[in-house]
């Protein structure tokens, strides 16, 4: 073929390709397709808004593996156990790994990684070319049944995010994708592990849920949850609480992450 | 002048060092290993707080100083046994419902570490009575799975206060099982006893029913309405119960740690078969009471108890709103040894028949009792002889009453007083009236001219309703029946229906 006519045919794929990425319609590979929505934080300050809009994005369908973030390290050596700096994660990083580049027994390729920062998580989502997921985006994804894009009326689905409070963290967490996926086809938001978020220290409450009440405009609302939109919404209250508990540093056995892309 | 200069260098040195270790060397205290642990010159030494499981407490403190004192305590989630058959996922301090038990005194200062297990779930703080500071220390501690945190706090006060976690959803985190006891001693320490024990009582809101098995789960619904299924002592119903009691004997003081952690329900705490000797009302050190039957324990309190134990026996524990007691767990026992008193408890000593006087009002039986008794009545007033026996006791009593207080004015023989008082004797007056007026001037009294066999008198009879029905129909029957005069009986109801139909008498008949 005339290298003029292979160079054209190259370059009209291309073009198409990207005409096709920009309009969204095939999420990448592992993502699903989040629609535009609307949120209502469940904590807010006064002179915030009432409902949040949550532009269309790409969210990972199922939480980043310990064969996942396995890669990552590889690519990247200051990202390593032995190698990463104590002010972007604390002494528990990958404890159950065996190794810097071994995860070993304890930490199944399938499983969920745990154990890694926020700035560790961070870091991943821009090797991907990627980004975290927003509080909105996170909770406006979650809010998701099964069966329906708001799942605050399925006793069912509620009932079974409950449950996961009231269970003990087991010894051995279990692979992702193991459960069901929701609405817009996202597995293990519920039920497996606490997961970042890039904004993950607005809307704190502090320790003491008394004080919670008072003047200060970002700390809104305790245990009376006089400031929360949704008193029966515990869980997304427990999330809150979990959330504020956090440093950008830590390290925690049972949260993990989940990467979210601009379309 | 250098030479005396140089301890003041020396000193000035050592200070400027910035070693505090060998400023302090020479009093053997810890190096503050951070500049937030500030030493306080009232406080000498460190120890580390022997913590002690429910039902269980540490020693009494025996030194005479205040200390600074290091507490561990580690927050766990632990799946256990909540009664037979049931588990439920506790949220606790120090791997047990309630919580470690710490023990300090006035006076002390607390470094206290709040560790939190990597293996939780929940971000857990705590906030204890006995700290005055903000959240009572919440807003320090509030630490996430795999974290610890570390505040330090004086005790200011002596007393027995609860703690408990104070992380959003706050009941939630105690209705798990996150609250426990610290005894703040009195600088003089408290009354030496035999035995002390810790008891502390809670509510559950478990998805099931009372006793429903298998792994239970939390029900806010149930939480905000305020109806547990379970109200235990100690974190499990049967926790003070058979093998586990708590034991003492005859004679022995025994003081019972007792609080509350709620989260909703005030407790009436009560000893069955003993009374609170001393009662240390609310946990304080210094308003104390004797001789309680029943100690009110609102959530987030505590009482101190401390009672003899006189007689052997199973003393029952309970929270004396007493459906909590025998149907939702809140019940424990203290066995009792040793040699009975017979004068201060004798036991059953007669066991014996009995019967009572009266079938119950209003059933058949009284029915039908109540009318043979009327139709004997009726055939007793319808007997003339007994009757005429009646009217013959009623002459007899009336004749008293007259003795009392008609003859004053009529005389003995009713004869009356020529010209003033009228005679009762063969009297046409009385023998022409009928009862109702003769009823009626006893009680009302009379006024104005009448005429007695023949002769005028105007005076005034005072009205004599002081008298009683009986009082009046019997000394009118006596009256009608003597000297000559005879008439029927006057009944009680005749005179109780003049009476009636009167109303009271004029206030001044003399008017």
């Amino acid at each position: 073929m005339k290298t003029w006519m292979r160079n054209s045919i190259m370059a009209l794929m291309m073009l198409m390709g990207a005409v096709g990425q920009s309009f969204g319609q095939t999420p990448p590979a592992g993502m699903a397709l989040i629609p535009d929505g609307v949120y209502r934080p469940l904590f807010r300050g006064e002179s915030d808004p009432k409902e949040v809009i949550v532009k269309s994005f790409y969210l990972d369908i199922l939480p980043v593996t310990n064969g996942g973030f396995l890669e990552f390290v590889r690519a990247i050596p200051r990202w390593r156990r032995s190698q990463v700096k104590r002010i972007f994660a604390d002494e528990s990083y990958l404890k159950s790994w065996a190794g810097d580049l071994d995860p070993g027994t304890n930490a199944p390729a399938n499983v969920p990684v745990t154990e890694i920062s926020w700035f560790a998580a961070k870091a991943y989502a821009q090797w991907k070319g990627e980004r975290l997921p927003s509080v909105a985006e996170w909770e406006y994804a979650a809010a998701a049944s099964p069966t329906r894009a708001d799942g605050k009326d399925d006793t069912n689905f509620t009932r079974q995010v409950l449950a996961w409070y009231s269970t003990p963290a087991p010894a051995q967490l279990p692979a992702a994708g193991l459960g069901q996926a929701n609405f817009w086809g996202v597995r293990d938001l519920h039920g497996l592990v606490w997961e970042w978020v890039a904004d993950f220290n607005t809307a704190l409450v502090t320790g003491d849920a008394g004080s919670d009440n008072g003047l200060d405009r970002r700390l809104f609302c305790g245990t009376g949850s006089q400031g929360a939109t949704d008193v029966q919404n515990y869980p997304a209250f427990m999330r809150y609480g979990f959330r504020s508990s956090l440093k950008a540093n830590y390290s925690v056995h049972n949260l993990g992450f989940r990467c979210a892309k601009d379309l | 002048m250098i030479i005396r200069s140089i301890p003041v260098l020396t000193a000035l040195a050592l200070l400027a060092s910035g070693n505090p270790s060998s400023v302090y060397a020479q009093n053997e205290i810890a190096a503050p290993t951070n500049l937030a642990n500030l030493i306080d010159p009232g406080v000498s030494g460190v120890e580390t707080a022997i913590l002690a499981q429910a039902p269980n407490v540490p020693p009494p403190l025996k030194r005479k100083f205040a200390t600074k004192v290091i507490v561990n305590l580690e927050v766990k989630e632990v799946t256990k046994r909540l009664a037979d058959g049931v588990d439920y996922v506790f949220w606790t301090f120090g791997g047990d419902v309630p919580g470690s038990f710490i023990r300090i005194r006035e006076g002390d200062q607390v470094e206290f570490h709040l560790n939190n297990h990597q293996n939780n779930k929940m971000p857990h703080s705590i906030d204890l009575h006995a700290v005055s500071g903000p959240g009572g220390g919440a807003a320090s501690s509030f630490t996430a799975p795999g974290h610890s945190s570390q505040f330090s706090f004086k005790a200011l006060h002596s007393g027995l206060f609860v703690y408990h976690c104070a992380t959003a959803p706050v009941g939630m985190h105690i209705g798990s099982g996150m609250y426990g006891l610290i005894l703040v001693e009195p600088k003089e320490g408290l009354p030496p006893v035999d035995r002390e024990y810790y008891v502390m009582q809670g509510e559950f809101y478990t998805t099931g029913q009372f006793g429903e098995e298998g792994l239970q789960g939390f029900d806010m619904n149930k939480a905000v309405d305020e109806k547990p299924p379970y109200v235990v002592f100690n974190g499990a119903v049967d926790s003070l119960v058979g093998d586990r009691s708590m034991t003492a004997n005859v004679g022995q003081n025994v003081r019972i740690f007792f609080g509350n952690g709620g989260p909703n329900l005030t407790s009436s705490f009560h000893i069955i078969g003993g009374q609170f000797d001393t009662l240390y009302q609310d946990g304080t050190m210094t308003n104390i009471l004797h001789n309680v039957q029943t100690a009110s324990v609102p959530p987030g309190s505590a009482v101190v108890v401390d009672f003899k134990a006189n007689a052997p026996g199973t003393y029952v524990l309970v929270d004396h709103a007493i459906f909590r007691a025998f149907n939702k767990g809140a019940l424990g026992m203290l066995k009792v040894d040793g040699p009975s008193d017979l004068l201060v408890y004798s036991g059953k000593e007669v066991d014996a028949t009995y019967i009572g006087k009266a079938a119950d009002a209003g059933s058949e039986t009284e029915k039908k009792v109540a009318a043979l008794k009327a139709e004997v009545a009726r055939e007793i007033t319808s007997n003339p002889k007994i009757a005429d026996l009646n009217k013959q006791i009623q002459i007899q009593k009336g004749k008293t009453v007259y003795m009392q207080t008609c003859f004053v004015c009529h005389q003995p023989t009713g004869q009356g007083i020529p010209e003033q008082i009228p005679p009762l004797a063969l009297s046409d007056f009385l023998a022409s009236k009928d009862k109702e007026n003769i009823i009626r001037g006893v009680l009302m009294g009379r006024t104005g001219k009448i005429t007695v066999n023949g002769k005028t008198y105007s005076g005034t009879m005072i009205p004599l309703n002081y008298l009683t029905d009986e009082q009046v129909a019997n000394v009118l029957t006596y009256v009608r029946n003597t000297w000559g005069n005879s008439g029927d009986a006057v009944t009680v109801p005749e005179v109780a229906k003049i009476r009636k139909e009167s109303g009271p008498p004029p206030a001044n008949p003399y008017e």
